[in-house]
C-alpha cells in the first residue's frame, strides 16, 4: 500500500521537473544573483532608486503604491512625502508616468517598457542585475553608451554617474594549456599571460569590461549592491503576493500532510478489508 | 463483505476524525473564493475621498450633477434661513428627531445635522432599499403629503424625509439617511469620505 | 435516535418515490462492484474528476473579475493577481489545474491502452473518454488566449493558420475562426465564450456519458478479467467490492490527498513550472508585430506540435504544410478507432504477447521524445527524430492488428490476482 502511495509522487514530479531548469540565453553570461524578497530594507532601497532614476521613463502600471509601501514596510505618510513626485497621485493609485508614447519615440526611438512584469519576463531578476552592469562606452551611439546584454540599446546609461563610465578592453589573461589548465612558467612561477579581446574574454570567463578608475561617485561594490537591491525590488514587483503565496503553501502542505494520516488510517480500514 | 474483523469503535473514531479535519480543509478552501468577493485594490482605490467645491452653491439648491462617492450619489443642499426655520418645526412626524439611530458621525448629530448649519451632506440612498429620493424644497400640498415643508421624496416606495434628511414616521424607510464622513478643507472645499481627524 | 433514522427515512422514502435518488446511489455508489484488484494506476479517473471541479469553480470565479477585451485582458489578469483578494490564489489553482488536468488524463489513458480498458464491451467508454480528450484540448486551447499574453497570441496564431494549410478554403476558414484578419480582441472574445460556457457544458455531458457507459458494463482491472462470470448466490460478483465505501474511503481518498499535496506544492512554489505551465513570453502583452524567439504550445500540446513540424516533405502532390496538418489530425483522430484495431483475445498486457509490450514501450517512450522535442527548436537531426517518432506513433495503432494477431498470449487466470 504505502509503496503505491509514493508512485503517484516519484512519477509527477519526474514530470514536472524538465520545468525547473531555467533556460538561460545565448551570448552574454548573466551574473548570479540571488533575489531576496525578504530582505525589506534591500527593497526598500531598491524602490526609491527606481522611483529617482527609472520611473520617469518606465512604469509600473500593473503595481499600486500603496501595495509596495505596505509590502516593503514603509509608512504611506512616508511613501507620499518621499517616494512620490506627483502631487495629483494618490497612495491607492497604479505606478504610472506621464511620459507619452508619442514623445518616448522621439528621444529612445522605441517606447521604454513597462517594466512591472519584466523579471518575469526575462525568467528572473538576473538578467536586470546583468544588464545593469554591463553598459559601456561607445561613442557611434546616440547616448554615447552600449550594453553588452542588449546590443544598441536606445536607453542611456542613467546611473552612469554612480557607476562611472566601462570601457570594453583586452586583457592579459593567462594561456590555457592543452590540459586545459593555466599554463605557468616553470622557472618563475608566474602565469604566461596573452593579450584577449571581445568575445573570446567572454568564453574565456573574463569580463571584456573595465571600469575607469574614479569615474563613478560610488565604489564597484556600492555600485552592484544598487543594483542588486534594484532588481531585488523588480523581482518583488514582477509577483507582489510570492511572500504571502510561499507563507500560506506551507500551511497548506502542512495541513494536507497532517490530513493524510487520518485519511490513510481510514482508508486502511476499508482496504484491508479486500487486500 | 462480512463484518468480522471490523473494529467498528476505531473505525467511528477515524471517521469522525477524518470528517472533521476534511471539514476545515474545506473551509480553507473556502477562504480565497469568499475573500475574493471583497471589494479589491482598485475599488479601495476608486473608494478613496473625494473633494468636492461648493463655492458655487446657491442657497435653496442641491448640488449637481450630483457628485459620488464610491459610486454612491452623495446630495449637498445648501439650506435658505425659511428653510432651517421650519426644520424642527415638525419634528412630532418624524421618527427619530433627534437623530439616536448611529446614521451620522458625532459631528453632525445635532439639529441640523450638519457642520455648518446652512450645509446638508447626505448620501443619496433610501434606507429602505436604496433607491434614491428625490429633492422636493418647495413648500408646497403634495400627492404624497398634504403639508409638505419641504425636504426628499423616494418615488420606489413612498419613504419621505425632511431636510435634514430624517425619515418621517409611517413610511417603509426605518432610519435617517446617512450622513457620510466629511470635513471642509476650507471654506468651499468640501471632503467627503474623511473626518479630517476631527472624529 | 430512533426516531431521526425514521424521520430520515420517511423522508428519502417521499423523494424516492418521486425521484430514484436511492435507487442512482445505489447503483453508482454503494452496489456498483468494482474489481478487488484495483492498482496506482486506477487513481486518475478520480484525480481527473478532482480536477474538474477545480477547474470549474475557479474558472467561474476568474471570470467575474476577468475581462474578455483586446484592450483590457492583460491587464486584467495582472488585476487578478494583485488587486483581488486571493485572485493570485485562485488564478494559479486555475493555471496549474490545466496542466494537472493533461497529468492525470495521459496517465488514465495510458492505463486504458495497459489493460485493454477499451476492448470490446468497452468501446463507448473510450469513444467518451476520447472526446472529452478532444474537447480538453479545445479548451486548453481557448483558455491559453485569454490572459492575451504574447504567447497566448503567437501560439493561438500559429494554430488558427493551420486550417489555412486546407486547400482553397482555408484561409477562408481561418479569417472565420478569428473573426478578422488577424488574431484580435473579436478571436479572443468569442474564445472566451467558447472557453467559458460551451465546452465546459460539452465536457460534463460527455463526463457523465463516460462515467453511464463505465457503470453499465463494469470496470475493468489490471487482469482484463470478467468479474461477472463469478457471482455469489445473490449475484455479486466474487471478484467485486461496492465502489462506496471500499474505493472512494478505501483508496481513492487517501490517493487524493497525495494528489493534492503534490498540486499545492507545484502550485505554491512552483506556479509558473519553470516557464513550462506559464510560459515567460506571456508576461508581455500580445504584439502583432512582434513574435516571441520560440513559440512553443504548453507542454500537453507538444508531441502534436512535433508531429505538424515533422512533415517536412511533400508527398503526393500535395504540400508539407498540407501534410503536417493531416499528420497532426489523424494522430489526434487515430486513437479513437483503437478498440478495433486490437485483435488480441486477452485484454491486459500482463497476457499479451511480447510483440504489444514491446509497441506500448515504444510508442510510450516516442511520445516522450516528441513532447519534448515540441518544446525546444528544430534541427536536422531532431526533426528525423520527431519523423521516426510519428512513425512509431502511428505505427503503435497500424500495426496492432498484425502484432496483436500473432503474438503467443499467456493463459488468462480465470480471477483477480492480487499482484
Amino acid at each position: 500500500m504505502k509503496r503505491i502511495y509514493l508512485a503517484p509522487a516519484l512519477l509527477l514530479t519526474g514530470l514536472l521537473l524538465p520545468g525547473m531548469a531555467a533556460a538561460s540565453e545565448a551570448g552574454f553570461p548573466l551574473a548570479e544573483m540571488e533575489p531576496d524578497i525578504h530582505d525589506q530594507a534591500s527593497l526598500q532601497r531598491g524602490a526609491r532608486t527606481y522611483l529617482n532614476y527609472c520611473m520617469g521613463c518606465h512604469s509600473l502600471k500593473y503595481q499600486r503604491y500603496l501595495r509596495t509601501a505596505t509590502d516593503l514596510g514603509i509608512p504611506e505618510d512616508l511613501m507620499l512625502e518621499h517616494m512620490i513626485f506627483d502631487e495629483n497621485v494618490r497612495i491607492g493609485d497604479l505606478m504610472e508616468n506621464s511620459i507619452t508614447v508619442e514623445n518616448a519615440k522621439i528621444w529612445f526611438g522605441a517606447a521604454p517598457p513597462d517594466l512591472t512584469l519584466y523579471t518575469q519576463l526575462k525568467g528572473g531578476p538576473q538578467y536586470l542585475y546583468t544588464y545593469l552592469q554591463s553598459f559601456y562606452e561607445d561613442k557611434s551611439r546616440p547616448f554615447g553608451v552600449n550594453n553588452m546584454l542588449f546590443e544598441n540599446v536606445g536607453m542611456p546609461h542613467v546611473m552612469a554617474d554612480l557607476q562611472g563610465q566601462q570601457r570594453k578592453v583586452c586583457k592579459q589573461i593567462p594561456e590555457v594549456a592543452e590540459n586545459g589548465g593555466e599554463m605557468m612558467d616553470p622557472l618563475t612561477g608566474e602565469y604566461i599571460t596573452e593579450e584577449i579581446c571581445g568575445d573570446e574574454l567572454i568564453h574565456r570567463g573574463y569580463s571584456p569590461l573595465e571600469l575607469v578608475e574614479g569615474s563613478g561617485s560610488l565604489t564597484p561594490e556600492e555600485y552592484d549592491q544598487v543594483i542588486y537591491d534594484l532588481s531585488n525590488f523588480l523581482y518583488y514587483v514582477g509577483e507582489p503576493s510570492r511572500l504571502e503565496r510561499e507563507r500560506i503553501g506551507v500551511y497548506v502542505l502542512m495541513f494536507l500532510a497532517f490530513f493524510f494520516i487520518f485519511a490513510y488510517l481510514l482508508g486502511r480500514e476499508y482496504s484491508k478489508e479486500f487486500h | 463483505m462480512s463484518d468480522e474483523g471490523v473494529n467498528s469503535g476505531r473505525r467511528n473514531f477515524l471517521i469522525g476524525a477524518t470528517t472533521v479535519v476534511g471539514s476545515a480543509g474545506v473551509v480553507g478552501v473556502a477562504v480565497p473564493f469568499v475573500g475574493s468577493f471583497n471589494p479589491s485594490a482598485r475599488t479601495l482605490a476608486a473608494g478613496a475621498p473625494v473633494k468636492i467645491d461648493i463655492s458655487k452653491l446657491v442657497p435653496g439648491q442641491i448640488l449637481g450633477p450630483i457628485p459620488a462617492w464610491r459610486d454612491k450619489p452623495i446630495f449637498v443642499v445648501k439650506r435658505t434661513a425659511e428653510m432651517l426655520e421650519k426644520l424642527n418645526s415638525e419634528n412630532q412626524r418624524l421618527a427619530d428627531p433627534e437623530s439616536e439611530r448611529l446614521q451620522q458621525p458625532e459631528y453632525a448629530k445635532n439639529e441640523t445635522r450638519s457642520i455648518k448649519r446652512d450645509v446638508l451632506v447626505l448620501v443619496g440612498l433610501c434606507t429602505h432599499l436604496s433607491c434614491s429620493p428625490k429633492f422636493r424644497p418647495a413648500v408646497e400640498p403634495q400627492d404624497f403629503d398634504e403639508n409638505w415643508i419641504g425636504g426628499f421624496y423616494c418615488p420606489c416606495h413612498g419613504s419621505k424625509f425632511d431636510l435634514a434628511g430624517r425619515v418621517y414616521a409611517g413610511v417603509p424607510a426605518p432610519s435617517n439617511l446617512e450622513v457620510p464622513p466629511h470635513f471642509y478643507e476650507s471654506d468651499s472645499i468640501l471632503v467627503i469620505g474623511e473626518d479630517g481627524g476631527v472624529a | 435516535m430512533a426516531s431521526i433514522q425514521e424521520s430520515f427515512k420517511n423522508v428519502m422514502d417521499w423523494v424516492d418515490d418521486r425521484l430514484p435518488v436511492t435507487e442512482t446511489y445505489e447503483k453508482h455508489m454503494s452496489k456498483y462492484y468494482a474489481p478487488k484488484n484495483f492498482n496506482f494506476w486506477y487513481y486518475f479517473g478520480i484525480f481527473a474528476f478532482v480536477v474538474l471541479i477545480n477547474q470549474l469553480l475557479t474558472g467561474v470565479w476568474l471570470t467575474m473579475s476577468y475581462n474578455p477585451t483586446g484592450e483590457g485582458a492583460f491587464a486584467s489578469v495582472e488585476y487578478i493577481m494583485r488587486d483581488v483578494e486571493y485572485g493570485w490564489m485562485l488564478r494559479y489553482m486555475h493555471s496549474t489545474g490545466a496542466s494537472a488536468f493533461f497529468v492525470v488524463i495521459y496517465l488514465h489513458m495510458f492505463r486504458g491502452l495497459m489493460y485493454g480498458s477499451y476492448q470490446k464491451p468497452r468501446e463507448l467508454i473510450w469513444l467518451f473518454g476520447m472526446l472529452i480528450y478532444v474537447a480538453l484540448m479545445a479548451e486548453g486551447f481557448f483558455g491559453y488566449l485569454l490572459p492575451w499574453g504574447n504567447m497566448s497570441f503567437w501560439g493561438a496564431q500559429v494554430i488558427v493558420s493551420l486550417a489555412s494549410a486546407i486547400p482553397f478554403v482555408g484561409e477562408d476558414i481561418a479569417v472565420w475562426v478569428r473573426g478578422d484578419f488577424n488574431m484580435s480582441g473579436v478571436t479572443l472574445n468569442r474564445f472566451f465564450a467558447l472557453h467559458v460556457v460551451l465546452v465546459p457544458l460539452v465536457l460534463l455531458v460527455l463526463v457523465v456519458l463516460h462515467i453511464l457507459a463505465l457503470h453499465e458494463v463494469g470496470s475493468n482491472n489490471p487482469d482484463g478479467v470478467d468479474i461477472k462470470k463469478h457471482v455469489d448466490e445473490d449475484g455479486k460478483p466474487l471478484d467485486g467490492i461496492p465502489f462506496h465505501p471500499f474505493y472512494t474511503i478505501g483508496h481513492d481518498l487517501p490517493g487524493t490527498v497525495i494528489f493534492l499535496f503534490i498540486f499545492c506544492a507545484v502550485m505554491f512554489f512552483y506556479p509558473d513550472g519553470g516557464g513550462y505551465l506559464i510560459e515567460h513570453p506571456n508576461y508581455e502583452p500580445a504584439d502583432p508585430l512582434k513574435t516571441p524567439e520560440l513559440i512553443a504550445p504548453v507542454w500537453y500540446y507538444t508531441p502534436f506540435y512535433s508531429m505538424l513540424r515533422a512533415a517536412t516533405f511533400p508527398l503526393f502532390g500535395l504540400d508539407a504544410k498540407l501534410w503536417g496538418l493531416i499528420v497532426m489530425a489523424g494522430a489526434i483522430a487515430i486513437p479513437f478507432v483503437l478498440p478495433w484495431l486490437d485483435k488480441s483475445p486477452v485484454k491486459s498486457i500482463r497476457y499479451k504477447g511480447m510483440g504489444s509490450k514491446i509497441f506500448l514501450a515504444l510508442f510510450v517512450i516516442s511520445f516522450f521524445i516528441l513532447g519534448y522535442l515540441g518544446t525546444v527548436h528544430p534541427t536536422p537531426n531532431k526533426t528525423l527524430l520527431a519523423q521516426v517518432c510519428t512513425a512509431i506513433y502511428f505505427g503503435y495503432f497500424l500495426l496492432m492488428p498484425w502484432y496483436t494477431s500473432v503474438e503467443k498470449t499467456k493463459p488468462v487466470p480465470e480471477r483477480v490476482t492480487m499482484k
